[in-house]
């Protein structure tokens, strides 16, 4: 188990002083000036060499996003965006960290944009975190006040401005391409890519886009070295890791452990067992809604990585949102929520998104209620490759993964819903 | 989805005095000649202001941006967030309804509410007070299951604590917000596995209760005097 001493977030739970003094003691803002003093290449550099994966979801090494940036402006500003949208069900590890450790966020934006060679951030914080988005704004209110951003931040010589903005409750913004487009004042529909939004992005200048938790990490890989963080986890798969445990766990909660830990590990130490032991297993999530379920049975005996929740179990670490489900589950019904999560959610920009999300959400609806023909199984199946990959953003291949997942890992028990509903069904006609 | 404007809509809108100054101040976040990336912020302190977001309120916050009227009913109508029909005169009750919550028991707390409040979501109860609806993933997941209410989140709710809720909001007050179970916040909910030291000296409650109960604001229509307005990066 992840030592406390090798934790980065140390007030995590908000237990502890959540001031910039309270920041301050655990070590946050200590160096900051000089650690920009070293210079772009070297923070480029070190966060390559941490092995740091993007953790919004997809895993992309964040050193290698940053270094696309221009090293030199044509003109243009650059801008660093933050993605606190955190709308994927199941994660709720950034609101901990804006609410409670939000200085660490705040340093991050900071040494990043300097990297970057941004002058400019902007916070993206969802809608609904009314409270964080409160907190958050404190905290840079004191980093301001206490001249560790502005002119001159850090007295780096460096000019940063952070600003927090706020969205209205659109999952879709969380879409690095949607959220930009939401930033500017419209609709959040994603944009084709290319351009990437390092070469056009925010009001068409150069932009990176990064998740809350991979810039709150960066102050303590730069002040502990890249080995450090390095250390941990398998390869390819380096650093500490916030994951969110909900569902049927006797103690759910949001935890920072090492990466590759064994699931089993992850949820003997923090929470408290499976609902009704390990035989009650019957499905988990692995990382949050947009990746494909697993097999209880499949899932005791797994790493919490990227690579092996993909390679192994063709599913994936996205967000660390595990959610579990025990055997009292209604495992079709389950993913059928999730079809109508996505329905509600799809920008109507792509036509496979718009209607496929509104006719998989039907037929689950009627494999729910096992008012279905066997064949409609395959013809759903099917029709998830028809959404998957032909649309803008992958809120489409998002829809299509659960419940082909579902399909993959369950399947008998969906025929064996039909069949007793088929049945059911005679014997009323026999009866008549 | 398709949302519309209501069909009855006030005859005008106008931010308060404080909010006026609020509003001016949040648009020079934004490069000149960007001003429209305030939409959001303006439009839901609008429906902060007014309890809805009606017309005449999209249109004051449009023409104030120099945005098309059109470009700021578009935003309003996609954005799930802005209730474009009138709420509960004391609140409007959000509960959580996607996988995480729903298996924490989520459709029982959407019975309650169709009990006590109306048969129907987005339908004013019979004493003009509450109204609710189902919302997707609010990101509380292992606070399950939950429901905003106003400002605030109310988590690890329990059948008879969520009625017991509804009723204190009925009377015209807002209970406590956080986890109704007695946990801090997100910790393992059957006690703490990290991070032990210097349990004894934590605060009486995690940040966003403290926050509603220092500005007390839960359930209350924003006019602007509740914060102090602060803008620092205009000072530099």
């Amino acid at each position: 188990m992840l030592k406390d001493q090798d934790r980065i977030f140390t007030n995590i739970y908000g237990m502890h002083d959540r001031s910039l003094a309270g920041a301050k003691a655990r070590g946050h803002w200590g160096n900051t000036g000089d650690l920009i003093k070293k210079g772009r290449d070297w923070i480029v550099d070190e966060m390559k060499a941490s092995g740091l994966r993007g953790r919004g979801g997809a895993g992309f090494p964040t050193g290698l996003k940053w270094s696309f940036m221009p090293k030199e402006s044509d003109g243009r500003p650059a801008y660093l965006v933050v993605n606190a949208d955190e709308s994927e069900p199941g994660t709720c590890k950034d609101r901990e960290i804006m609410r409670h450790d939000p200085h660490s966020l705040i340093e991050g934006c900071l040494i990043a944009s300097f990297a970057m060679n941004a002058n400019v951030c902007y916070i993206y914080i969802r809608g609904e975190y009314i409270r964080e988005r409160e907190a958050l704004q404190t905290a840079i209110d004191e980093a301001y006040e206490a001249g560790l951003i502005g002119k001159n931040a850090s007295k780096s010589g460096w000019q940063f401005d952070l600003f927090l903005h706020h969205g209205a409750g659109a999952y879709i913004c969380g879409e690095e391409t949607a959220l930009l487009e939401s930033l500017e004042g419209k609709k959040g529909m994603p944009r084709m890519k290319p351009p990437f939004p390092a070469g056009a992005g925010l009001y068409g200048c150069p932009t990176t886009v990064n998740n809350v938790e991979s810039i709150a990490v960066v102050p303590t890989i730069l002040r502990r070295g890249a080995d450090w963080f390095a250390n941990f986890g398998r390869e390819n798969n380096a650093g500490t890791k916030l994951f969110a445990i909900s569902g049927h766990v006797n103690s759910p909660c949001v935890v920072e452990e090492e990466m590759s830990i064994p699931f089993e590990e992850l949820i003997e130490k923090h929470c408290g067992g499976i609902r009704g032991g390990w035989k009650n297993l019957k499905a988990v999530i692995p990382g949050g809604a947009s990746v494909p379920c697993v097999r209880g049975e499949e899932m005791r005996e797994a790493l919490m990585d990227f690579d092996y929740l993909r390679g192994e179990l063709g599913s994936g670490l996205g967000t660390a949102a595990v959610i579990v489900m025990d055997h009292s589950t209604d495992i079709i019904k389950a993913i059928w929520r999730l079809s109508k999560f996505y329905k509600h959610e799809s920008c109507g920009q792509c036509t496979p998104c718009r209607e496929g999300t509104g006719w998989m959400m039907r037929v689950m609806e009627r494999l729910v209620n096992g008012n279905a023909d066997p064949s409609e199984i395959d013809m759903l199946l099917d029709v998830t490759k028809q959404v998957e990959g032909h649309t803008i953003c992958a809120l489409g291949d998002a829809a299509a993964w659960p419940i082909q997942g579902l399909i993959r890992n369950f399947r008998e028990e969906i025929e064996d819903r039909l069949k007793r509903q088929v049945s059911k069904q005679n014997i009323l006609v026999a009866a008549q | 989805m398709l949302r519309r404007l209501h069909p009855d809509q006030p005859e005008s809108f106008a931010f308060s005095p404080e909010n006026q100054k609020w509003a001016e101040a949040q648009v020079t976040k934004y490069p000149e000649g960007r001003e429209a990336s305030a939409v959001i912020p303006l439009l839901w302190r609008a429906q902060e202001q007014e309890g809805w977001l009606s017309r005449p309120a999209i249109e004051f916050v449009a023409d104030m941006l120099n945005m098309a009227h059109i470009r700021a009913l578009e935003v309003a109508t996609f954005y799930f967030m802005f209730q474009l029909h009138p709420v509960g005169s004391v609140a409007h009750v959000q509960v959580c309804g996607t996988l995480s919550c729903m298996l924490s028991g989520a459709e029982d707390l959407i019975g309650i509410c169709k009990e006590k409040i109306s048969p129907t979501p987005h339908t004013i109860s019979k004493d003009g007070k509450l109204s609710w609806e189902e919302v997707e993933c609010l990101g509380a997941c292992t606070n399950a299951p939950m429901a905003q209410i106003g400002k605030d989140y109310y988590e690890d709710l329990s059948n008879q604590r969520f009625g017991e809720v509804i009723e204190d909001l009925r009377n015209g007050s807002a209970p406590s917000p956080g986890p109704q179970n007695g946990r801090f916040s997100v910790e393992p909910s059957l006690g703490l596995t990290t991070l032990l030291a210097g349990e004894g000296d934590r605060p009486s409650t995690n940040e966003s209760v403290s926050l509603a109960e220092k500005f007390n604001d839960t359930i209350k229509k924003i006019d602007g005097s509740e914060v102090n307005l602060s803008v620092r990066w205009d000072k530099q």
